[in-house]
């Protein structure tokens, strides 16, 4: 059960981001559609994208497996155990968004998520 | 050479704070609630829609349309790392006003995230933007 909602958790992330991310880059909000008089153009505009509505329900999903796993399971478990998702979306980044993932990228998401595992201790 | 621009940098900034005041003012505001909710839903009810409650989901979802749109100004692999940071913030704000303990195996975490985020600040943030359509 507590690996299923890891599993739950983990996967649900990482696509939510990833989908977050394509759909992000390809209908760039400018600094010009923050200021307050755009915005409501701006979030209605968003809310036609149906990946970046799928991934906000990925999200939701994840956060409810979340508290789901903090019932059953110590917090010194569940926060070292979804810290991996930043090495597994920076793997996903690199294979599935094309993002130049240099080593010092790669050492850089390893060491905080070592981080964020011993901080949940 | 390249450099982060200073609209990249600002919305970073705003995305870790946030994250990290939305996260405390919800904990805020179940810790300071009466002790025993029972089983009335309207206990919940109110505690949802205490002040402090509803600063904190207000900021949360301003944390999530500002990271959406950061998503679209950097690298996924960038962000990620780049906003681990707010955990850091997070664990500070429970040592100084949630009484929490930061124990010596915590610090070595926060030096640890801080080290691996000053890896990422080395790399470009946007790899992707000249290979779109």
């Amino acid at each position: 059960m507590n690996w299923l909602m890891v599993a739950i958790i983990v996967g649900c992330t990482a696509l939510g981001d990833l989908l977050q991310s394509f759909e992000m880059k390809r209908h760039v909000v400018t600094v010009e559609d923050l200021r307050p008089g755009r915005l409501p153009g701006m979030l209605a505009r968003l809310a036609q994208r149906k990946f970046l509505l799928l991934a906000v329900f990925l999200m939701a999903i994840s956060f409810f497996a979340f508290i789901k796993l903090l019932s059953i399971a110590d917090l010194s478990f569940a926060v070292p155990v979804t810290a991996a998702s930043v090495v597994i979306e920076t793997i996903l980044a690199r294979l599935v968004l094309r993002e130049s993932v240099t080593r010092w990228r790669w050492a850089g998401a390893i060491f905080v998520a070592a981080g964020v595992a011993l901080l949940a201790m | 050479m390249w450099r982060v621009d200073l609209k990249t940098k600002l919305l970073t900034v705003f995305v870790v704070l946030t994250n990290v005041l939305g996260n405390f003012f919800l904990s805020w505001g179940m810790k300071h609630q009466p002790a025993d909710l029972g089983l009335s839903p309207l206990a919940y009810l109110r505690l949802i829609f205490s002040p402090w409650s509803l600063l904190g989901t207000a900021l949360l979802i301003l944390w999530l349309l500002s990271r959406m749109t950061l998503l679209g100004w950097a690298d996924l692999s960038y962000v990620l790392p780049v906003t681990s940071i707010g955990y850091v913030f997070t664990a500070l704000l429970g040592r100084f006003f949630l009484g929490e303990k930061i124990t010596p195996l915590r610090w070595l975490g926060t030096l640890l995230i801080v080290i691996g985020i000053s890896f990422v600040g080395l790399t470009r943030p946007d790899t992707t933007a000249e290979a779109l359509p």
